[in-house]
C-alpha cells in the first residue's frame, strides 16, 4: 500500500473507528479501550444487523470473541450478518479493516481474506503470550514497529491454525503479505514457536490491496503498563500515523 | 421433503479432530481402523414438493453457508 509523504505538522486527525459487534463477541470493549487511548477518540459500536457503517469511519474493527457461539465453523455465520455487506464495500473502496482472532476468522469466511483458520494441531485452546515477528514496516498495519522486530503479545484460540492451499500460500509469501509469524523471542521462525501448526508460521495476513488486515493474536492486550507489556500499542499508533499522512 | 447435505474436508486438508478419534479407536482396541476423517451432517426438511427446485435450494444453502469450499466438500441427498 502506498501513502502520501507528510508534511502535516499540526495536531493527528481523529482516527473515527467503527467495532463491529455480533451475539458472542467480548473482546469489543478491550479493543475500543486501546483505541481509545491511543487515538484519543472513542470508537461507535457498530451491531451486526445495521446495513451501513458510521459516517466518515477511518477503521472498522471485528474484534475477538465467539461469535454465534463458534457454530457451524468460527465466523461463519458472523460473516453473513448484514453489516458485513457495508465493511465488503467499504474495504473495497480502500478503508482500512482489522480483524483480531474471531475477527480474523470472521474475514476469512466472509471471503475479505483468504484460506481459514482451522484447530490447532494439538487441539488445545491455547492461551498465553506469544512472539511475533514484524515482517515489514511498510504497511498501515506495522508502520509503527521496525521490519524483523519481535513484539510479544497474548493469543487466546483453539482455531488459530491458518490454512490455504498452495497457490494462495505462495502468493502471500511472494508478494509480502504474511505481516506477522509467529517466533522464538529472538525472531526465529519454526516449528518450535509455530504454536498453532499454522502454514508457514502465518500469525497475520493483508489482503491484495492491503488494507485489511486478520490477525490471531490481541494486540489490543498490550497496550499499558499495568498489563505488563505495550508491544501492541505499535499496530494502533501506526494506524493513527497513517491516517493524519492520507489526510 | 426431507434432504441431507454431508460436508466432508478435501483430500490433503489435515483434520486433527480426525486424527485424534482414530487414535482413541486404536486405543480402544477396534481392530482395523486405517484412518478417519471427521465430517458434518444436515437434516434439512423442506417445504415443497418440487425435487428440481430442493436441490437448488440445498446447493445454494451449501455454498452460502454450510460448507467453506476453500477447505470442504459437500453432498446433496433428497431421501423424499
Amino acid at each position: 500500500m502506498k501513502y502520501r509523504a507528510s508534511r502535516n505538522t499540526g495536531p493527528l486527525k481523529a482516527m473515527k473507528s467503527a467495532i463491529l459487534v455480533f451475539p458472542g463477541i467480548n473482546r469489543e470493549r478491550d479493543m475500543a479501550r486501546a483505541l481509545r487511548l491511543i487515538s484519543g477518540h472513542e470508537p461507535v459500536m457498530v451491531w451486526h444487523a445495521e446495513t451501513a457503517l458510521p459516517k466518515g469511519t477511518d477503521l472498522v474493527v471485528v474484534p475477538g470473541g465467539f461469535s454465534y457461539g463458534d457454530y457451524l465453523r468460527c465466523g461463519a455465520i458472523a460473516a453473513r450478518s448484514p453489516v458485513m455487506d457495508a465493511v465488503r464495500d467499504f474495504a473495497g473502496q480502500g478503508g482500512l479493516v482489522l480483524g483480531v482472532c474471531n475477527g480474523f476468522q470472521i474475514l476469512c469466511e466472509s471471503g475479505l481474506l483468504p484460506g481459514i483458520l482451522m484447530r490447532n494441531d494439538r487441539l488445545k485452546f491455547i492461551c498465553k503470550d506469544v512472539h511475533l515477528r514484524v515482517e515489514r514496516s511498510d504497511t498501515p498495519f506495522t508502520r509503527g514497529y521496525n521490519a524483523g522486530q519481535v513484539i510479544r503479545v497474548p493469543v487466546a484460540h483453539g482455531e488459530g491454525n491458518y490454512a490455504a492451499d498452495e497457490e494462495t500460500l505462495k502468493r502471500l509469501n511472494g508478494d509480502g503479505r504474511v505481516l506477522y509469524r509467529y517466533c522464538s523471542p529472538d525472531g526465529d521462525v519454526g516449528d518450535t514457536s509455530n504454536i498453532n501448526g499454522a502454514a508457514h508460521s502465518i500469525a497475520g495476513i493483508v489482503n491484495e490491496r492491503g488494507n485489511v488486515l486478520g490477525m490471531m493474536p490481541h494486540p489490543e492486550n498490550h497496550v499499558e503498563d499495568i498489563m505488563g507489556c505495550t508491544d501492541g500499542r505499535g499496530l494502533f499508533a501506526g494506524l493513527v500515523a497513517h491516517l493524519d499522512r492520507a489526510a | 421433503m426431507k434432504a441431507r447435505v454431508t460436508v466432508t474436508l478435501k483430500t490433503g486438508i489435515l483434520d486433527p479432530q480426525g486424527k485424534a478419534i482414530e487414535g482413541a479407536l486404536k486405543s480402544l482396541g477396534v481392530d482395523g481402523v486405517a484412518s478417519v476423517r471427521q465430517g458434518k451432517v444436515f437434516d434439512i426438511e423442506l417445504a415443497g414438493a418440487d425435487k428440481t427446485k430442493a436441490e437448488a435450494a440445498l446447493k445454494e444453502a451449501a455454498d452460502k453457508l454450510l460448507a467453506n469450499t476453500v477447505i470442504e466438500n459437500y453432498r446433496v441427498e433428497l431421501l423424499g
